[in-house]
Formats: C-alpha cells, structure tokens, sequence
C-alpha cells in the first residue's frame, strides 16, 4: 500500500470516495482516543515542567531562605523561620545604609525634590481616579506611586542630602542613567546607518561586535584601559594631565566609568533593534515629507519617531530588566568600591551569598525583584501599552 | 615531526619513570592505591593548584591513586566545598583551602579526623613544622584535621638600595614604617626616570585587604601570646574592636596611601605584587611570596635588592577594661624587643589539605599519603623556593638550611636576611592567629571588609567603621549563637580551660 493508499483509502469497488477514508481509519477508543485527547496538555508538559522546576521552585525556595536563617551542616541544612527578620534587617536595621543610604537630615532641597514628587503623584493619581480607570488599574497605579515616592525620600535624603546612598540608588542609577545614554546612543547611530551611506554594512557589523564579548572580558579590558599609571592608554591620561587621578578611588567617577563599559557592551543590542525598526518604516512617507519640503528633524519627529516608538519602548525595557541584575563589570573593575559605591543589588546579594549568608542574599534579590518588577510593570502599561493604544 | 615527538614524548616518561622510581621505589612496585581516584579542590591558576597537579602526577605514579586537580574561583572556594560535603553531594574528596575556613566545615562534622595518620606518618616530620602551623593552624579541638602545604604570615618588606641611599634603617614600628615610606616617596627606583612610591598595600575591597589592616592593629592589640587573640574577648566574645588600638590601625593603614599609588584602593594583592616587582614601592606588606617573586629573572627587576623584616610592632598596647593604648612594660608586652611589641600575623593561615569526612575509607587514606607527600620535607622544601607555586615556608628546615634558596637563585645574603624574618616572625609566641570559627567569611570578609572599605573611601569615619563593625559582628556572633562561637573561638586560640 503506498502512502497516499494508506491516508486516502480505496473501497472495495476500486472508486475513490470520502466514505472510504472513515471506514478505513484505525478504530479510535481505548488508548489512542485518550491520548489524543490529552495531546495538548501532552504537547506543553515540557514547558509547565521546564517553568516549574527552574522558575518557580527557585522562586518558592528563595522565598523561603529570604524568612530564615539558614546554616549548612553535614547531610543538608538547618533553616530556621525569622518571619520578615532578614528584609527589617535591610530596610531599617543594620543594612539599611548598605541597601538604602546613609539618613541623617532631610536637606532643604530634599524635602522640596520630595513634596514636588509628592504633589505630582497625588495630581495623577486623582485624575486617574476621575478616569476610566478600572478598580485594579488603580491598586496597581497605587502601588506604583507608592513606589516612586518611596524611591524619592530615599534619592531626597540621600543624593540631595550630601549623604550616601545604598545599593538600591547604585542599581537605580545604573538602569535609568545606563539606559537614557545607552538608548540615545544607540539611536543615534541606528540613524545614521539607516542612511545611504558609504561603508554601512561595514559599521554595522563593527557596531555589533561588543555584545558578542563575555562582560567579564569588557570588564577586565576597560579597567585595564582607565589605568591611569600603567594601562595601554596611560600616556594619553598623563597627557590629559590625569597621571595622578584614580577614578576608581572616587565615587563618581568609578560609577561612570562602570556605566561607559555597560553602554560599550549594549549600545549594539539598542542599536541593532532600532536599525531594524527605522527600515521598516515606510518609505513613501517619508518621501511625501520630503516632496512637502518638511525638515530631516520634522521628518523625524513626525513620521520616523511615532513608527519605531512602539519597538523603542520595547527594547528600553528589556533593556532595563537587564540592567537591573548588573553585576558583572562593578565585581571586576571595582569590586563594589571604592567603599560601596560601585555596588549594585545583583552584587550585593553575590557578596552575601558568597559570605556564605544565604538568607540575605535571598532577602536582598527578593527586593530586587519587588522593585524591578513594580517599575518595569508600570513603565509597560503607563508607556508601553498607552503607546500601542495610541498607534491602534 | 611526528618521530620528533614521538622521541619526545619517550624521553618525557623515562625520565618522569625515573624520577618517580627513584623517589620511592618500593611504593611503586607496590601500587597500594591502584584503582583509587581522589577529586581535589582548590584555587585556579599555576599558583596552589599547579604544584599539586605536578606533585599528584608524581603520587600516581608511586601508589597509583590519580588524584585530578579541580580548581574554582578563590572568591567562591569555600561556598562550593561547604556546598558539596554539606547537601551530601560529596563530589570533592579533598579541599585545599584557607586553614581558617575548616573550623566551620568541622562544625558541620564534614572533615575527616587526620590524627591518627599522622601519629603513624613517620615520613612527616611532624617536629620539623614549625610550632604556630603544627598546634594551632592544623589542629582543631586538639585533632588534626588539616595538613598544611603552605605557610602565611605577613611580613614586610623594603628595598635594600633605597633604604641605603635615604640612610635609614627597616620601619621597627608603624610610626617608623610611616616616616620611612614619606623618605622614600617620590624618588625613582628602577631608573625609568617616574617617581615612585614610599609604600604599596593592597586596599581593593573584596580582595584580602581585611589581612593588612589586621598585620597593622596586630601589634597594638595582642601582647601575651598567641592565645590572647585578636578578634573577641575571650570571656564574652564581645569584639576587640571600638577602641584606640584598632583606631590607630586604621590611621596608620589609611595614612600608608598618603604614599601610595593613585589607584591604591583599587589595587588587591596582584597589582600591588606587580608594582613592588617592577621596582616601584620602597616598602610593602606581604606574605611570603615577595621573597621567591624577587629572583624570577624575567619579571623582576629587584633582584637581591629587596630585605624583609617581621611585621613592625608598638610601643604602646590595649588595656583591654579601659580601651586605651598604654606603654608598653615588661608585664604587659613580655615578647617585646627593645620595648616594641611585635605580633607577626598568620593572615589566611596557609593553604592546606583537608579531606571529606564522607568519603570511602580507602580515598581517606590515600589522600591523606598525598597531602603528607605534599608537606614532607623532601618535597616542600624545594616546593616553598619556587616563587610561581605560591608556597611559603612552614618548616623550620625551610628557614634553617639556606642552601636551597640559594640554589633557586637568591644571593647568600639575600636569602639569610628573608629566611632571618621568616625565622623571627615563625618564632614569636606572640603570633596572632587568624579568626577560625564559624562565620569566619562573614565577620572578615562581608563585614570588616566592607567598612574597611568605606573608612578608606571616606565615607565613615573611623570611629563609625569601628562601631559598625562590632555592630556587625555581634549580630554575626548572636546568628551563629554567643556560647557556641565562644567555646570555638576559645578552641581555636588553644584555650582549653
């Protein structure tokens, strides 16, 4: 019998008909009519598996460390229940200035950075209120304010406040300054290899190569290259008249030269996806700008931005989702100083970790996650899905 | 070609024959361990971990057990052994670690009793140990659990020619070590025609720097032996911290950058071994290595033109009820030299062996005869004159016979004044021992650490790093429980009352 024999069937008449093919087919009930009953939930096991046990068991089993204290012995552990112990521990106890500031007075610009901050999200948040916002658009938008103005009084009473700020500030600091320069870059130079210019391809392959780099590498190569008294490029800092400056013994400084080899890493990611968001825009349109005698900035802002807005959005949050776990290039090149001031969150649980304090380490990532989620959640649905709305 | 290597490749195993033959040749007909595979653990690099690799080959080849050399980042070594023989998986038989870490790994009933293979080891020598490693570094609760392959303590060392030039003597004391480090700064001193540094110490956060200030506070804080301690009060496990001795540590410790590299804060030990080697530092804190690193003819431009001298000490030390610094008398610093109080530091401890106490019987006593034929005279002392295996004396045998410094290319002179310090320093009872009790990585490296770092970034001030730190310690104590982390502390001083 040949395939098509088998699928199509003959009838003993020899004629080719559509009873044949149900007369022919395998008897279905027992066995078979189950499990093509149960084929879907067959077919997506894997995932829910794959998910279960290296997403969710993870996320239960930290949480779990997160209200202990844990102590490892022979055969296994001993976990001990401390309730929320580990994140008071953080917040208000004897880690407060290691993951949120040092506090000492609130200075005068602080406190008016923190009631403009305030004054703005009671102003949205009534008229979200007065809105067609549903009942849990506006917990969420709740929580969200609750978030901001949270992270206000602590930038108040830190940045603004000649104090120190924690961990939090550093990874906060990463991801907003990180990803602005990051995405401006990034654009800018989609842009210009989006033009009909000599030698793009060339660029643009040139200009993809950093992400291809293991960040270990990038961190140990732009901490070689800052070195300002034996680096490759020390006779040009000497000639700078920078022989005696050490950038990673200040603050700034160190946190800036962090954020330079995280652009020079990702840059290309923001590049690569607005490049291909600029092609597909319609190039009709873009001519009738032209033919109207519109500018190339008219152009832009009227036909090329609302186009790739959409992706661009897309591609800052997951560019900012990384960015929140940065941790490889503050652990090479400054190893979190000087002091703490290099330190991200992702780090700071690494260093707790590594001590071996399991229980913090789980308690800080927790945060992370509470704070990466809350911020990455509202961008998407106040950017993100207002922008797609606005375009549908 | 290919016969070229083939021609190779037999002489190779001749002669690797040969030398095995002739090291122990009744093992090697015997081949006890055959069919044995002990799986070690340890730091990557040729440093540690190559001269083990090199020395199981040699093993192998005697009794047949085949020891394969894993290696780990240094900085998530004692996470992944702790892992390992804690959850049961016991993947590693034999760790090779800081000696300090084992303490919490024989809480944990991980690590196999070694005292018995060492009463019957009558090729180790265990007289010729020097005193601090064989009681103290390699015994916990009075067994053995660790052999040591490698000896650590600070010492500091200075450049001969410089010294000679400026007309002044190796620092005594700290106040000494600054004054000669602002003579010495500024001044070329390997004739590239740049200015150079009075003193290089390694202050990176997350890289040991915790090991320098405790070589500084050591001489203001411990007088009466070994026993005294450092850390805790022996009574309460209250930290010896918030008081004018570790407050004049952290000045002198911070004051030493005065004379520094720029980039000092973030240089860990490597950078700043780099700079002292190319000629740039007149004084620096090292363990051992500085001594064997000297005579690398490729890489080191201070070939017989660096001494050493045990760390310097005090004239003053901690009255322990008032926290003030006192002069030192006969009573209150009777290992005093010429009035200074010298507490040489064993920072680290010392690389050592340990095994896992799950392991098959067999792999227990093969790998102890491994980490025996490790620290046996005939090997060590060879091993401890070869600067790239990162092993420093532990023998007196290794500070008392000059020759084969000599033959690995020190100068007679050069060899005796580092062999001098390394015997001074191994000598002292007043030796302070580094922490050994559960949380050791907590309280150094997590809390120590990071306030050491703010302090030295401006941040804090000392007096706010003092109290964070004993803040922090206590919490880490009250974790672990006061009275179990007393009687350990206690334990790991040699107190037994």
């Amino acid at each position: 019998m040949t395939t098509q024999d088998s699928v199509v069937g003959v009838s003993q008449s020899g004629s080719r008909s559509p009873t044949a093919i149900a007369v022919e087919l395998p008897p279905r009930g027992g066995f078979a009519e189950w499990f093509d009953n149960q084929s879907r939930q067959f077919f997506i096991m894997p995932a829910v598996i794959m998910i279960l046990v290296f997403s969710i068991f993870p996320l239960i089993a930290s949480l779990i460390l997160s209200l202990s204290r844990v102590r490892l012995r022979a055969g296994g552990y001993n976990v001990r229940f401390v309730g929320l112990r580990n994140f008071e521990r953080q917040i208000f106890g004897s880690e407060q200035f290691h993951f949120l500031g040092t506090f000492t007075s609130i200075s005068p610009l602080g406190w008016l950075f923190a009631i403009a901050v305030a004054a703005l999200l009671i102003w949205w948040l009534v008229r979200c209120f007065r809105g067609s916002v549903s009942l849990l658009g506006f917990i969420g938008r709740l929580i969200t304010a609750g978030m901001i103005f949270g992270l206000s009084l602590m930038f108040a009473a830190t940045l603004l406040s000649g104090n120190q700020f924690g961990t939090l500030g550093v990874t906060l600091f990463y991801v907003l300054v990180g990803c602005a320069v990051q995405f401006l870059i990034g654009l800018g130079l989609a842009v210009i290899c989006a033009q009909p210019i000599w030698g793009r391809t060339f660029f643009r392959v040139v200009f993809f190569l950093p992400m291809m780099i293991t960040p270990i590498g990038i961190g140990f190569g732009f901490r070689m290259m800052a070195d300002t008294t034996k680096g490759p490029f020390s006779p040009v800092w000497q000639w700078f008249g920078l022989r005696d400056f050490a950038w990673a013994a200040d603050p700034w400084a160190a946190r800036t030269f962090i954020v330079i080899g995280d652009s020079w890493q990702w840059i290309p990611f923001i590049f690569v996806v607005l490049l291909a968001a600029l092609e597909n825009v319609p190039r009709d349109m873009v001519e009738a700008g032209h033919v109207d005698g519109a500018s190339g900035w008219q152009i832009f802002r009227e036909i090329t931005w609302p186009s790739i807005a959409p992706v661009a959005a897309t591609v800052i949050l997951i560019r900012a989702i990384e960015a929140f776990k940065l941790v490889d290039l503050p652990n090479i090149m400054t190893s979190g100083g000087p002091g703490i001031s290099t330190e991200s969150m992702t780090l700071h649980a690494f260093f707790a970790w590594r001590a071996p304090d399991l229980a913090q380490s789980a308690a800080v990532s927790y945060l992370l996650l509470f704070v990466a989620v809350v911020l990455c959640v509202s961008f998407f649905n106040l950017v993100v899905l207002k922008r797609r709305a606005a375009i549908a | 070609m290919k016969r070229q290597l083939a021609l190779s490749a037999a002489i190779g195993a001749t002669m690797l024959a040969g030398a095995t033959t002739a090291l122990t040749p009744a093992a090697h007909a015997q081949k006890m361990y055959d069919g044995v595979e002990i799986n070690l653990l340890t730091r990557p690099g040729p440093v540690i971990a190559g001269r083990l690799a090199e020395r199981g080959l040699e093993y192998e080849e005697m009794t047949g057990a085949k020891i394969t050399v894993a290696t780990v980042p240094f900085a998530d070594l004692f996470q992944k052994l702790l892992t390992d023989w804690a959850t049961g998986t016991n993947s590693i038989d034999v760790g090779v670690f800081a000696s300090g870490w084992a303490v919490e790994l024989e809480a944990g009933g991980l690590l196999a009793d070694l005292s018995d293979f060492v009463a019957k080891d009558d090729k180790i020598d265990i007289d010729d140990i020097a005193p601090y490693f064989r009681e103290f570094n390699q015994k916990i609760n009075g067994k053995t659990h660790l052999i040591t392959i490698d000896g650590d303590f600070q010492m500091v060392y200075y450049r001969t020619d410089v010294l000679g030039d400026l007309g002044l003597e190796p620092p005594r004391t700290w106040d000494e070590y600054l004054e000669v480090a602002a003579a010495a700064h500024g001044r070329d001193m390997n004739g590239d025609g740049e200015a150079d540094f009075g003193s290089c110490m390694f202050k990176k956060r997350n890289a040991q720097s915790y090991f320098a200030i405790l070589s500084v506070a050591g001489g203001y804080l411990q007088s009466q032996g070994t026993g005294q301690g450092i850390f805790f009060d022996t009574d309460d496990m209250t930290p010896i911290i918030n008081n004018d001795a570790f407050a004049e540590a952290l000045r002198i410790y911070k004051a030493t950058g005065e004379f520094g590299p720029p980039d000092e804060l973030n240089h860990d030990i490597g950078d700043t071994r780099a700079l002292v080697t190319t000629g740039r530092c007149a004084l620096m804190i090292d363990w051992g290595d500085i001594g064997p690193l000297s005579i690398d003819e490729e890489n080191s431009r201070i070939k017989d033109l660096v001494g050493a001298v045990p760390l310097p000490g005090s004239t003053r030390i901690l009255d322990r009820a008032t926290g003030e610094l006192v002069d030192c008398t006969a009573a209150l610093c009777p290992h005093a030299i010429d009035g200074i109080n010298h507490t040489p530091f064993a920072a680290f401890g010392g690389w050592s062996g340990a095994i896992n106490a799950s392991a098959d019987p067999k792999v227990i006593e093969a790998a102890y005869g491994f980490l025996s034929y490790m620290n046996q005279a005939e090997q060590s002392n060879f091993d401890v004159t070869q600067g790239w295996t990162g092993y420093n004396p532990y023998r007196i045998s290794q500070f008392e016979n000059i020759d084969p410094w000599v033959e690995a290319g020190f100068s007679r002179e050069a060899a005796e004044n580092y062999l001098g310090a390394i015997g001074a320093s191994l000598n002292n009872l007043n030796m302070a021992s580094d922490l050994r009790i559960p949380g050791t990585q907590q309280y150094e490296g997590l809390v120590l650490d990071r306030e050491l770092a703010r302090f030295l970034a401006d941040e804090i001030t000392a007096e706010q790093a003092m109290q964070n730190i004993y803040d922090g310690w206590e919490e880490i104590t009250e974790d672990f429980g006061r009275d179990e982390q007393l009687k350990l502390y206690r334990a790991s001083l040699g107190i037994t009352n």
